[in-house]
């Protein structure tokens, strides 16, 4: 009996310990209609659980005990909760929702209905939607920047950023970027605006304050054509030492020199690789791969590809909590 | 929303309580739906004309087989809608004149007219012989004709115009990527069936070029006459037709579709059909979904309730290429989107994965090619591994060096990199 209670104290002190340092991945199954839990320090896929229609955009909420995920097919933004990952409630997204963004503060999420050329206004706490905004053909991209003062959001057929102000929900300014414009995220400092182009194949680098185009940075893998080097999710370290653009079907992420504004390296993931997420200590870096059905983990330390991990059908997004 | 879910035991009930309560009032919660009328204060407007015209004698085709009214014009009416809601932030508005002529109408006076109104964006949905007279009339010197109706080879060959520019992909393109595709498949020898109409003549030609330059090998060409006699029926015709000859694929050119169905299943010996029928290239699709185009197809299907043809895809692509250019240069007068349209930063998205261009030497949209089956998406040429030393899209149709056309003021600054 001894033995079996010392087993059993060491691996729950084990556990315990492990997880202090370990963070967890959420990953949305597009084809699967199924959320994916992947523990990020061993990369071992713990558990699978399935959730609405098509699951594609996911956030972690504020206080980290929900996610929002957009279930496309079934026109809603499903909570769910970290702890028992179960369903608990709904956010009216209306029509296709794909991807939404997150005020700083957490009350907010700002949803690209892509069939109705809306972004859609709503209030987490009171579970509403607040305001639709009519922007662009195909709405995809949306950031907010991380003082609050704008949203924006990228039309792919329209081919522009639109500046929300946050304050009033209404378009102030449009800037023109490259076809089909995919992400766009801010620089942790606010201070720039990055855009990926699928069909341009590069990324515009926007001073926030003039709204002007400070560089845009171009792509060239050895032996790939250029027709598959498709930018799509992306993500700048805290420091804006590096980031990170996901080249879609080339099958490699890009590590750029955030203060150079130019590629350093390429990393060989997963097949059609599409969206990425940093570990909390930003240590490593996730990508989902969706034709190769698995997600790759990066060690950013070393520079090294480390593990791919089987997770199911066409993951899609990706959020981390520590 | 208030509903306290705090004991597990209710959890479930409350949950099923928020979703109905969320669902009901969802409509009345959502303010403004309507788009908002145009911010910027001075609205440029710009008018693009459609002209199309019933057939004189259309093929009698098999019942199930009607041709909706509209084809061509719905994907005009959809690029309109797209280039209005770019248009909102742009400070430009864009109009659609339609005209659907009778058979018997004269196509001329009605393109003149267009003119003389002021019109110089004009899409036509004509034959390619009408194109090829329009194009030429003193009064289409100032005018640009999108032609989305016509594959014609000479159009863009030896009967070319510089103020006519064409959206769907030429019969060389097509018989490109089948060619590029059975040359993949290492199915390179292929019976040749050709119908008797001119287009078959054309088609079975076209096909002839791309087999000699990917390497596919004709083994037999048989004119097909199609006249069924007493008790000559195609389940007896076809094999007898298809009989002692050693082949991959049987390649058929009927582009009326009036007898290429028959071959399938039919042949003496078992073997595939493509071409005008079978595994067919084509400009676009409805199994086609990737790179977006998932998108447009709902978008078009609100619209038209109907699928996108082929001829509304190339109608769509014309009046984006005309708004897109008006939005990159900021302008809605017609020689500066021309400059921008056949410029060398032009980069039109067709949700094909690639970006689109026209050619400068003669006014060919460059395109990806689907080739599909009827409920299958089979490939998209270029194939990969077919190289080009400019752009890998000039892999399909007729390139520089073998153009026909010798107008050379397709102007703009030269092709794309």
């Amino acid at each position: 009996m001894k033995i079996k209670f010392l087993w059993l104290y060491l691996l729950l002190v084990g556990s315990f310990v492990h997880s202090a340092h370990a963070d967890t991945l959420y990953i949305t199954l597009e084809k699967d209609n199924a959320l994916a839990i992947v523990d990020g320090a061993t990369g071992k896929l713990t558990k699978t659980v399935k959730i609405g229609k098509r699951p594609r955009g996911i956030v972690l909420s504020k206080d980290q005990k929900q996610l929002y995920i957009a279930a496309s097919d079934d026109n809603t933004i499903l909570i769910i909760d970290t702890a028992t990952l179960k369903v608990v409630g709904r956010l009216p997204s209306d029509k296709d929702p794909e991807t939404f963004a997150m005020d700083p503060n957490g009350e907010f999420l700002y949803v690209s209905n892509e069939d109705d050329n809306l972004v859609t206004v709503i209030d987490i706490a009171k579970r509403k939607a607040v305001k639709q905004i009519p922007v662009g053909v195909e709405p995809e991209g949306i950031a907010v920047s991380p003082d609050g003062q704008w949203v924006i959001s990228t039309s792919e057929t329209t081919n522009m950023a639109h500046w929300i102000d946050r304050a009033k929900l209404e378009i102030v300014d449009n800037t023109l970027v490259d076809p089909r414009p995919r992400s766009a995220v801010f620089t942790s400092d606010g201070k720039q605006l990055w855009v990926s182009s699928e069909i341009a194949g590069n990324v515009s680098v926007f001073d926030v304050a003039t709204k002007q185009l400070v560089k845009k940075i171009g792509f060239k893998i050895p032996a790939v054509t250029q027709e598959k080097i498709q930018p799509v999710g992306m993500r700048i370290d805290k420091n804006r030492r590096y980031a990170y653009v996901a080249l879609g079907p080339s099958n490699r992420v890009a590590v750029i020199d955030a203060q150079k504004l130019e590629v350093i390296d390429y990393y060989l993931v997963g097949q059609r690789v599409w969206n990425l997420e940093f570990s909390p200590d930003e240590k490593r870096l996730y990508t989902t791969n969706g034709v190769s059905n698995d997600i790759s983990i990066i060690d950013l330390e070393n520079r090294k590809v480390i593990k791919s991990v089987a997770v199911g059908q066409y993951p899609w997004g990706l959020a981390v909590k520590p | 929303m208030k509903f306290a879910c705090k004991t597990p035991l209710i959890g479930l009930l409350c949950l099923t309580l928020v979703v109905s309560a969320e669902a009901a009032p969802k409509k009345t919660a959502l303010p403004e739906k309507e788009p908002s009328k145009p911010s910027p204060a001075l609205t440029a407007n710009l008018s693009v004309a459609y002209l199309a015209q019933d057939k004189a004698n259309p093929p009698t085709l098999p019942f199930f087989l009607t041709q909706p009214a509209d084809v061509g014009m719905q994907g005009a009416r959809l690029g309109i809608a797209d280039n209005n809601t770019t248009g909102r932030f742009t400070g430009q508005s864009f109009q659609l004149k339609t005209n659907q002529l009778a058979a018997d109408a004269d196509a001329t006076a009605a393109f003149k007219q267009r003119v003389a109104e002021g019109y110089r964006h004009i899409l036509v949905n004509l034959p390619s012989e009408a194109v090829a007279s329009l194009a030429k009339l003193p009064e289409a010197s100032n005018v640009l004709i999108y032609d989305v109706g016509s594959s014609d080879d000479s159009l863009r060959g030896e009967n070319c115009s510089a103020n006519l520019l064409h959206l769907l992909p030429s019969r060389a393109m097509r018989t490109d990527a089948l060619m590029q595709y059975l040359n993949k498949k290492r199915w390179q020898k292929i019976f040749l069936v050709t119908g008797p109409e001119e287009a078959d003549q054309q088609y079975a030609a076209a096909v002839k070029r791309s087999a000699q330059r990917f390497g596919v090998k004709i083994v037999a060409e048989k004119p097909w006459q199609h006249h069924f006699e007493e008790r000559r029926t195609p389940e007896s015709a076809v094999p007898v037709f298809t009989q002692g000859v050693d082949y991959d694929m049987l390649v058929v050119a009927d582009e009326a579709g009036i007898f290429g169905d028959l071959f399938a299943y039919r042949t003496w010996q078992p073997r595939p059909v493509a071409g005008t029928q079978g595994l067919i290239p084509s400009a676009w699709h409805f199994t086609h979904e990737q790179w977006g185009a998932l998108q447009l197809q709902n978008r078009f299907r609100d619209q038209a309730k109907r699928w996108m043809t082929e001829k509304d895809y190339a109608a769509w692509l014309a009046v984006r290429a005309i708004g897109e250019s008006a939005s990159r240069a900021k302008s809605t007068d017609f020689d500066k989107i021309k400059g921008f349209m056949l410029g060398s930063e032009f980069a039109l998205a067709g949700f094909k994965g690639v970006p689109l261009s026209f050619r400068p030497w003669d006014g060919q949209l460059r395109q990806p090619v689907l080739l599909s089956t009827d409920r299958s998406l089979v490939a998209v040429a270029p194939i990969e591994g077919f190289l080009h030393q400019k752009n890998e899209l000039d892999t399909l149709g007729v390139d520089q060096p073998e153009s026909q056309c010798h107008n050379p003021t397709h102007s703009g600054n030269g092709q794309k990199p």
